[in-house]
């Protein structure tokens, strides 16, 4: 399955969409999709430019988790630096 | 230090204005992000994995503690209250937003700083030897030529959209701590025996995906025709560097298609018909950017200072820090104090608010309100009196600055890697305070003694591990993060690209890894051989065998 | 495509008759064939050093931007205005971007072809900086010229 993350215009923040077409900084919230509607979804956010930079299409595994080639990467994403566990996401606790 | 005057503050000043706009019409839509991006990067701000990161020039690795202020401040006001030192001698924020850009940038502007030409494929800032000015043997101040090409290279508006970036270095020693060897001109002035002072000139090197050391292609050039033959070569690149292949366009690539000699011959044909009266600056010019330069008024002192020995004797962690962290100085009774940027188990390059305010106010009292970064990722007290030592010591171990570690095993250069950068294909930062924790003992550090450890998270190399004496890169194996390790490189005088040691190694295994190839060394050196020596006298396969022996 | 013309420091919009194009490699295979062509489309990795005796009888020389990144005709148009002392009208066609306009100004560039969302702005592209560095091509007093005259005049 996929989900649709990209990078907030205005403060970078990392950030994914949502069953309500909205922007979340909390991957737990992220809509899944299957992986054929991928392209769709993806071109529908892309053409929302003024809200955000570099979209593109993540993998997940049925429960949702992060997985495939990038997992290291994108858990970093969805967390913060590894190397501060005091900044980034995983600082707020809740994910 | 040069200082600017109505001329450069008004560039800066309209930079930022001009970058205000190129922001503002990014976000009301009138810009694509692929519009903005070029744009953006022109003025050193990237998108990276959490957040915006905008990396700040540091001209040749020299600022005063006002500046060194004014990016402390930055980093509570915009940032999360740290910043970042490069091996390009720059500083990088890692979480600034959009919005606020252009804001910090006009702070900075305020004390004449900057992020004009930080990326993007045009001439990026000119680094230099972070002894300039301190270091002895100097045949004179290199950086009053960076600041010649820093003016020349500002909006440059030929080279601007060159094949790729292009990096210039320039030292004026012969033990080169500028690493002019792996950039794309390499610039040494030295004395010629007719006793002319000029440049030698070396083009091509550099790390990245197909490393190289720089080639001569002049022996010798007058100083004062330096930017006239800069501009012939970059014609020459600017025309013929290859376009079709990104990993393909520096400089380096074009040089060794032609050869030293025809890619020579082709910059002289150049630098010949073209009309340089307008391009070299005139001597008042250059005497005028000279007399920033001069150097501070040093105190008649003795060489040796009774109360540095007697407090070394004392304390023995001052004494070893004295040994590792301080260098020659060219004026009697000063010396030059490396500052680590390296505590153990602590992130390369990385200094707090706090750490940056305690360093600007030992700046001021005890050196002469200047301050260096290294390409090493440090930085540098240039001129500080012996008799000081013990006091800026003190004053450094309060800030938890004085890590006696400089040019040991820990004192790693790596890269931000996986946990900030978009590019990375593995972390760098956690491989490096592994292994600095695993030498923790700084007696250890001591006697194993000069190790370069150099840390690349991607082929991109920002952290130089083709040129490290262990060079360490990161890649991706089937989404799992792997290291290949490479031996023998060096980025001075005696410059090498390291050679591959065999098969990647799992993170867990790349700090064991180190300690094999440091075991060995020690086992094995003579006399006073350093690593690398050792390495160049024994031969690779000796230390292959060790590192892949089975444990 | 609407055309920029650089008059005195200004950028303004230019109606013009069509040039009458011919490609470099036209030109050169049969110069005869091409009696009334006015303007020469040069590709921009063409040697200018070669050129001396092509283009003084063309009214506008038309240099190609492929993509913004692709700087040749930057030192292109310099080599033909500083090296080759060409007078006419240099065009910059292709991706001609408002923030690059300053650039090719100083290089020697006085026609443009900018798409038409490209062009706002335009006019205000060019008054964005009060001074150069450097010489090149438009003839603006470099920064330690000024400083000297500065200089001389207190
Ligand atoms: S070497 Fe690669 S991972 Fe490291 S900072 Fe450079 S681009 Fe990023």
């Amino acid at each position: 399955m996929k989900a649709v993350t990209g990078n907030r215009l205005s403060d970078g923040a990392v950030v994914y969409l949502t069953n309500e077409d909205q922007w979340t900084e909390k991957f737990a919230n992220a809509a899944r999709f299957v992986t054929e509607d991928g392209p769709d979804v993806l071109a529908a956010a892309q053409t929302r430019s003024a809200e955000i930079a570099d979209v593109y299409l993540i993998d997940i595994d049925e429960e949702g988790a992060l997985s495939g080639r990038a997992v290291v990467r994108e858990t970093i994403r969805t967390l913060g630096p590894s190397v501060r566990p005091d900044l980034g996401y995983q600082a707020g606790g809740e994910l | 230090m040069y200082r600017y005057d109505e001329f450069d503050a008004t560039m800066v000043a309209e930079r930022v204005e001009q970058f205000r706009g190129q922001v503002a019409r990014r976000l009301s839509g009138d810009l694509t992000e692929d519009q903005f991006k070029p744009l953006r990067l022109m003025n050193g701000l990237y998108l990276q994995l959490h957040a915006y990161m905008l990396r700040v020039a540091i001209p040749y690795g020299t600022l005063s503690s006002k500046q060194m202020r004014a990016l402390a401040e930055a980093s509570r006001k915009y940032d999360k209250g740290y910043a970042h030192f490069t091996t390009r001698q720059n500083l990088q924020y890692n979480w600034p937003a959009l919005v606020d850009v252009p804001d910090l940038l006009d702070d900075l502007a305020k004390v004449e700083m900057h992020a004009i030409q930080t990326s993007g494929n045009c001439i990026r800032n000119v680094t230099s030897d972070q002894y300039a000015g301190a270091a002895q043997g100097e045949v004179e101040d290199p950086r009053i030529w960076c600041e010649v090409i820093r003016q020349w290279s500002t909006f440059h508006p030929e080279f601007s959209y060159l094949p790729r970036k292009f990096k210039i270095a320039v030292t004026a020693c012969d033990h080169d701590r500028a690493a002019v060897k792996v950039h794309d001109i390499g610039l040494r002035l030295y004395k010629n025996d007719a006793g002319e002072t000029g440049f030698e000139v070396m083009v091509g090197g550099g790390l990245g995906r197909t490393p190289y050391i720089g080639q001569t292609i002049r022996k010798f050039l007058p100083k004062d025709h330096l930017l006239s033959y800069l501009e012939a070569i970059l014609r020459v690149y600017n025309l013929q560097g290859r376009r079709d292949n990104m990993y393909k366009a520096r400089i380096k690539i074009l040089l060794n298609a032609k050869g030293a000699d025809d890619f020579a011959s082709l910059v002289e044909k150049e630098w010949a018909a073209m009309d340089a009266k307008d391009v070299d600056l005139p001597a008042d010019e250059i005497a005028r950017i000279r007399d920033y330069f001069a150097a501070p008024e040093f105190e008649p002192l003795p060489e040796t200072s009774a109360g540095l020995d007697s407090n070394s004797t004392k304390n023995k962690a001052f004494g070893r820090w004295v040994r590792t962290n301080t260098h020659g100085h060219r004026a009697p009774g000063y010396a030059i104090v490396n500052i680590s940027l390296k505590p153990i188990g602590g992130i390369p390059g990385d200094a707090s608010d706090a750490q940056m305010d305690a360093v600007a106010d030992i700046a001021e009292q005890h050196s002469f309100d200047e301050i260096r970064v290294t390409h090493e990722q440090n930085l540098v007290l240039p001129h500080v009196k012996k008799d000081d030592l013990y006091a800026v010591y003190l004053a450094l171990e309060a800030a938890e600055l004085a890590t006696a570690n400089i040019g040991l095993v820990s004192d790693i250069i790596a890269c931000p890697g996986l946990d900030y950068c978009s590019l990375a294909n593995t972390r760098s930062i956690p491989i490096a305070q592994r292994i600095s924790e695993r030498f923790a003992d700084l007696g250890v550090q001591e006697d194993i003694g000069e190790l370069k450890i150099k840390i690349s998270g991607c082929i991109n190399a920002c952290g130089h591990h083709h040129v490290g004496h262990i060079g360490i890169l990161g890649v991706d194996k089937k989404g799992e993060e792997f290291y290949q390790i490479t031996l023998g490189g060096s980025g001075a005088e005696d410059a090498s690209i390291g050679e591959i040691a065999g098969r990647g190694l799992s993170s867990g295994e790349v700090v064991d890894a180190v300690e094999k190839l440091v075991g060995y060394y020690r086992e094995n050196r003579q006399d006073t051989e350093r690593f690398l020596d050792t390495y160049r006298r024994l031969g690779a396969e000796k230390f292959k065998e060790a590192l892949y022996a089975a444990a | 495509m609407p055309l920029l013309k650089l008059i005195g420091d200004r950028l303004l919009p230019a109606i013009e008759e069509a040039k009458n194009e011919v490609s470099l490699e036209d030109w050169r295979a049969n110069r005869i064939a091409h009696p009334d062509a006015t303007a020469l489309v040069i590709p921009n990795d063409a040697d200018i050093d070669d050129l001396r005796c092509d283009v003084s009888g063309f009214s506008a020389i038309i240099l190609e931007f492929p993509a913004f990144k692709d700087g040749r005709a930057y030192s292109q148009a310099r080599l033909l205005r500083e090296r080759i002392g060409y007078t006419g009208e240099i065009r910059a066609r292709g991706d001609v971007l408002r923030d690059q306009l300053l650039y090719m100004v100083r290089c020697g560039v006085n026609g443009f072809e900018i798409a038409g969302a490209a062009s706002d702005g335009a006019e205000t592209a060019l008054q964005e900086f009060s001074f150069a560095y450097q010489a090149s091509s438009d003839g603006a007093t470099p920064v330690w010229k000024r400083r000297r005259n500065r200089a001389a005049a207190a």
